[in-house]
């Protein structure tokens, strides 16, 4: 805590030490992975459709047939065709154009959110776990006093009173999550504190912040990952969510949830496309990024398989 | 012998089905069972002790098959019974017993329900009767107070009472046969002693046989008519518990032995014959010098759990009494000497790791000195130790091999920490040399000093702790229980190696554990410990051979006396 | 035993003072102006000044949050700009048919859930086991309201077994005399079996979408414990005195593994109150939710701000009720408490 300030110089025979480490362990990791993914074709599965929403995100927007804004009032309302893949909706804008494109905001949305809440929640859980008291006692307080919300009504709450825009969305979605991630890093670190491998760590003369980051930090990551591809999905759920009540993106923007929630209307006259390929897209997604965390978390811990 | 044996198993065979195809726990096991006899399984961690009993019981894990041979009790051919007629088999007829007793009982339910299901089950009683039945079963198992303990849930209760309570459990039905599984493994020595009493006369007296699974031969050789020895899942030597310390058959059986600790063998007759011979003759040791380290007046206080509410206050009032703090060490003095090896004696909960934390200054004492070298470290602050320059000089060799090294450190790299940590500049190939060197020191072969923790065995992950604390040359290395996770023979030879590098390198040694055995081959001193006081203190044969304090002499009395 | 009650209840006096607070900072304390949020975005200078005063905004905060509270204790949650009615009148009338369909749908996930875990983990490996864990898995990936769309599509439009989605009963009918406030309950009290039946018809979609939305994580939570208490060592002392499997599941290992599972229904209650929000705007169940949602698209805050706060408080009120009943199977927690 008190030499903080002063972070040690890595010596270079560290970094050799701990490279033939790693090469080691990726070697094994890696052999590991292609048992699992062998195992457990479904974890291989999700992780190809996961390429695919990347790909989706990244060059999607170049490649699709049509402007997703574009209205033609004269082809509104067609049901799926060879011209219009998931059809067009009430404007006469390609549904399937609109969900390719809406893929790289509802990603960023997420990435950014979650990205966000592992760093401060990861790092507020560590420090809580790994020196308790008052620190402790700080980030439990704020765990606690979120969780005493229903997430969803806090997100909403939150938007609401900070202003409806993507930005707040990424805030609310971190906020909601912070409990989540500072719960588990606070329980790993607090386990291992007192982990005999870290009382060496102190009897061999480590700092504290040495040990938190070089010993505990490193130890904790593969639960970290797991938990980071397990909330991809809670969060596009909950942007999704969001929007579809009206939170958030703006139509029209081409965006999953906001998309369903035009489709809605058309749903009991029978023009079911409109809501319905925005839907399973985002089912998709979500879906993807909860096997593929199943899948992570059996190859970092396999004790906890359920 | 009689002609027909309770329970005869013949060519048994347990596979498992594992992600890597299936492996044979046990193969072609042949072990019978004489009405009334006592039966030692013994074995070290991996030779399917275990194993052998789950399958008499047919109790094996999903995944673990009886692939070969025959289990008959009584006539009856377990291997074969339908889940019905094991039902009425087990409880009824074969009871069990476990390691972790705690564990064994059903945490939300009381202890008396738990043994009145049992009853109910085999319907040896009436629902009006039963609750008198579990009643009587705690009175037969010695619990004091069985009217109030039937309500009690495991968790109000201590290892022992528990043990006690699975024993009844076990015996509530007048099966013929119990099988213990490490009954006592966990228990303190004074604690084993009464539960193994307390098994072996109860069983005496309803004619039961009892087979008695433990790693401990000096146990199995006391309490059993006869022992099975164990290796890799197959039977080594069946032998008369008085012929098997006398006249060990099998070479297994002999190293077993010889590393078992046990009065009249010094620190070398542990090791198997042909290392032993190869062994240099322990050097003289020298005088013991200087006073390295002196205690005094240690007290080490946790504030207790507070167990009022905040209602009292503001509905009567009347504010409580801050509650009184526990003593984990209750004003303790002592001195260890350069070259000295003193043993800290005493069972859980007594204050010896406490003790141990404060002296290695990982954890500050309430009040009291520690001096080291002359100079007061009980005026550094814990936090602050760790980066103070008399680190170094004071070490530790820890309890769980496996839990003191890092998941994501090779061995080369958990010996170079304190190396790196220390200050001194040294290159790459500096610090490369100094690992192997220390790995030599420690017996840990080169080819080992790549591998991460998962890679190595109880014995090479216990040399790679061991060379790590001696990576900065330190005075005063103390020892936590060193060999308490390690199966007989590899403890053997730690502790010869344990003993020669104090020799060498001039070390000092403290010595925390539980077992006296142990502590007298290595120790030249020892203070016996009980509730955060010392009870006594002298010469190893002093305090071994004669003790004067009571408490020792109980402690010396509880440790199983094997027929040598 | 008050004691210990005594003692959980106090535990919740934080987490109430917290919610208050965060509710506080929420409109006061962020940046934006406070007065012509609550305003409306058709006020004129002159109503965003006369609301301003009204909140006490012209005061310091401290004093505001005094105020705050002090309109909190009296039931004040300001008035609703769009209906022009109080807030906490409007929410009272709402919060039946939420709670209602809340809690049908949570029975209906605990019905197929815990039975469907149970069975999954017993037979471990079997067909059942692979169903729960699919259902795990995709029924947390589910959009609770695409789920929605997805049943008045396929039971509305195409089936037309299922009355349009819109309330708890359909235009021509009359609402049962008013005791509990759930239709389907009132209707039984006064033999109403016609309005019980029409009430019933229009609650089983929504109910159904929530509760499988709420499905997977009891039924995961289920299983996993399960299977963690099948494999523990008095399971295995229990086998090992021959208590027959029936005992041994649910006296011994049920009991134990629903531990777990009461701690995670605090949790599906904080999904399941969100999801409530999405699928009133679905089936426009005339709930608390459905009108924050229709509060947010007007710009109407007292009555969102009202909404967050009586969803927190009863969330709050809901893991009490939680704690309590844990307390009561687990015998362990008087003495940490």
């Amino acid at each position: 805590m008190t030499t903080l300030s002063q972070p040690e110089p890595v010596s270079p025979s560290v970094t050799t030490l701990t490279k033939a480490v790693s090469a080691r362990g990726i070697g094994a990791q890696l052999r590991h992975i292609r048992y699992v993914l062998a195992d457990n074709p479904v974890t291989a599965g999700s992780f190809i459709l996961f390429v695919i929403f990347l790909l989706a995100a990244l060059i999607g927007p170049s490649l699709v047939p049509y402007d997703p804004l574009a209205s033609n009032t004269a082809s509104a309302l067609r049901p799926p065709s060879a011209q219009h893949w998931f059809g067009t909706d009430q404007l006469g804008r390609d549904i399937f154009s609109r969900v390719v494109v809406a893929t790289r905001l509802d990603m960023i949305i997420a990435i950014a959110s979650v990205l966000l809440v592992f760093v401060l929640g990861g790092l507020a859980g560590i420090a809580a776990g790994f020196y308790g008291g008052w620190t402790d006692r700080i980030v439990g307080r704020i765990s606690d006093t979120i969780m005493a919300f229903p997430l969803f009504v806090l997100a909403m709450g939150i938007v609401a009173a900070l202003g409806n825009t993507v930005t707040n969305i990424v805030i609310a979605t971190a906020i909601i999550n912070f409990p989540l991630y500072a719960r588990l890093a606070r329980s790993e670190a607090n386990i291992r504190r007192e982990a005999g491998y870290v009382h060496a760590a102190r009897l061999s003369g480590n700092s504290d912040p040495r040990i938190l980051f070089r010993f505990i930090l490193p130890n904790i990551m593969p639960l970290m990952m797991v938990q980071i591809s397990l909330t991809m999905g809670y969060a596009i759920l909950n942007a999704a969510g969001l929007s579809f009540i009206g939170l958030g993106v703006r139509p029209p923007t081409p965006e999953w949830g906001i998309m369903v929630a035009e489709g809605a209307a058309f749903i009991v006259s029978g023009e079911w496309w409109i809501a319905f390929f925005p839907g399973v897209t985002l089912m998709l997604a979500v879906f993807c990024f909860n096997l593929l965390g199943d899948g992570l978390r059996d190859i970092v811990d396999p004790l906890r398989r359920t | 012998m009689t002609a027909q044996p309770l329970l005869d198993v013949r060519d048994l065979t347990v596979e498992f089905a594992t992600r890597r195809g299936t492996v044979r726990a046990i193969e072609h096991i042949d072990i019978s069972l004489a009405k009334g006899e006592t039966l030692g399984i013994v074995g070290e961690s991996g030779s399917g002790k275990s194993v052998t009993s789950y399958a008499v019981m047919r109790i094996l894990d999903r995944a673990g098959s009886i692939a070969e041979g025959s289990i008959v009790y009584s006539g009856i051919d377990v291997s074969a019974a339908s889940d019905r007629e094991l039902r009425d088999l087990r409880g009824r007829e074969m009871a069990m017993i476990f390691q972790n007793p705690r564990a064994a009982l059903n945490p939300i339910r009381p202890v008396g329900r738990q043994i009145e299901d049992v009853l109910l089950e085999h319907v040896q009683t009436t629902r009006a009767e039963a609750k008198q039945k579990a009643i009587e079963a705690l009175e037969q198992v010695r619990i004091a107070r069985p009217e109030e303990r039937y309500h009690a849930y495991p968790f109000e209760m201590s290892g022992g009472m528990c043990q006690r309570v699975v024993i009844a459990l076990a015996l509530a039905c007048r099966p013929q046969l119990l099988i213990a599984d490490e009954p006592t493994t966990g228990l303190d020595v004074t604690t084993q002693k009464a539960v193994m009493d307390l098994v072996t006369e109860l069983t005496r007296a309803r004619g039961m046989s009892t087979i008695l699974i433990t790693h401990d031969l000096g146990l199995a050789a006391t309490y059993c008519d006869r022992v099975v020895v164990m290796e890799k899942g197959k039977v080594v030597e069946t032998a008369l518990s008085k012929d098997i310390f006398a006249r060990p058959e099998h070479p297994y059986t002999r190293k077993l032995m010889r590393a078992t600790p046990r009065p009249g063998a010094a620190l070398r007759d542990l090791l198997p014959l042909e290392l032993a011979a190869a062994a240099p003759t322990p050097p003289p040791q020298a005088p013991p010098g200087e006073t390295l380290l002196r205690v005094e007046q240690l007290v080490k206080e946790y504030p207790r759990q507070e167990s009022g509410s905040l209602w009292p206050k503001f509905l009567g009032g009347k504010a409580k009494e801050p509650p009184v703090p526990f003593r984990a060490v209750d004003s303790i003095g002592f001195e260890v000497r350069r070259g000295e090896t003193v043993g800290l004696v005493g069972e859980s909960g007594c204050g010896k790791s406490t003790t141990s934390m404060m002296v290695m200054r990982l954890i500050d004492p309430t009040s009291g000195k520690i001096t080291f070298a002359g100079e007061d470290i009980s005026a550094i602050p814990a936090r602050d130790f760790a980066v103070h320059p008399m680190r170094r000089r004071i070490q530790l060799v820890f309890q769980d091999p496996t839990d003191s090294l890092n998941p994501r450190f090779t061995a080369a790299r958990a010996i170079a920490d304190p190396i790196l940590r220390s200050g001194q500049s040294l290159n790459d190939a500096a610090i490369r040399a100094r690992c192997e060197e220390l790995a030599g020191l420690v017996g840990l072969p080169l080819e080992f000093l790549d591998r991460l923790p998962h890679q190595l065995s109880g014995g090479q992950k216990a040399r790679v702790g061991i060379a790590r604390a001696l990576a900065l040359n330190p005075d005063l290395v103390i020892l936590d229980e060193p060999t308490a996770a390690l199966d007989v023979s590899v403890q053997a030879v730690v502790l010869n190696l344990l003993q020669d590098l104090k020799v060498r390198l001039g070390m000092s040694y403290l010595f925390v554990s539980h077992d006296l055995h142990v502590v007298r081959l290595l120790c030249d001193r020892v203070i016996v410990m009980r509730s955060g006081r010392i009870v006594e203190e002298g010469t190893s044969e002093q305090v071994l051979e004669a003790p004067k304090a009571d408490y020792t002499r109980e402690l010396l009395e509880a440790i199983p006396h094997p027929p040598v | 035993m008050l004691r210990t009650i005594g003692k959980r209840i106090a535990t919740a006096i934080p987490s109430l003072i917290g919610v208050i607070v965060v509710t506080f900072l929420l409109t006061r304390v962020l940046p934006g102006d406070t007065a012509s949020f609550f305003a409306g975005p058709a006020a004129t200078p002159q109503a965003i000044e006369e609301v301003r005063k009204q909140l006490g905004l012209d005061r310091s905060q401290p004093e505001q949050f005094v105020s705050y509270v002090s309109h909190l204790v009296r039931g004040d949650l300001g008035t609703s700009l769009t209906t022009g009615r109080p807030v906490v009148t409007e929410l009272a009338t709402r919060l039946p048919a939420s709670a209602e369909l809340t809690l049908l749908g949570l029975f209906i996930a605990l019905l197929i859930a815990v039975p469907l875990g149970i069975i999954a983990a017993v037979r471990q490996g079997s067909w059942i086991d692979h169903l729960c864990r699919i259902v795990a898995t995709a029924g947390v990936s589910l959009p609770v309201f695409f789920t929605g769309l997805v049943f008045v599509y396929v039971f509305y439009f195409i089936l037309g077994i299922s009355p349009a989605p819109l309330g708890r009963l359909d235009v021509f009918a009359s609402p049962p005399p008013d005791i509990t406030g759930f239709y389907l309950i009132d209707a039984l009290i006064a033999r109403d079996f016609e309005t019980f039946r029409a009430a019933l018809a229009q609650i089983t979609l929504p109910a159904v979408t929530l509760a499988v939305f709420s499905l997977a994580p009891i039924a995961r939570i289920t299983r996993a414990s399960m299977l963690a208490v099948l494999s523990s060592e008095f399971i295995r002392t229990a086998r090992a005195s021959g208590l027959k499997p029936s005992t041994v599941v649910m006296t011994y290992a049920f009991r134990n593994a629903m531990l777990p599972v009461i701690t995670t229904l605090g949790m599906v209650f904080s999904f399941l109150l969100g999801a409530n929000v999405l699928v009133e705007k679905v089936f426009a169940w005339p709930g608390i939710g459905s009108y924050a949602v229709e509060a947010l698209i007007a710009s109407d805050f007292a009555p969102v701000q009202g909404f967050v706060l009586t969803m927190a408080v009863l969330y709050v009120l809901i893991n009490l009720g939680i704690d309590l009943l844990y307390g009561i199977i687990d015998p362990r927690v008087k003495v940490e408490a």
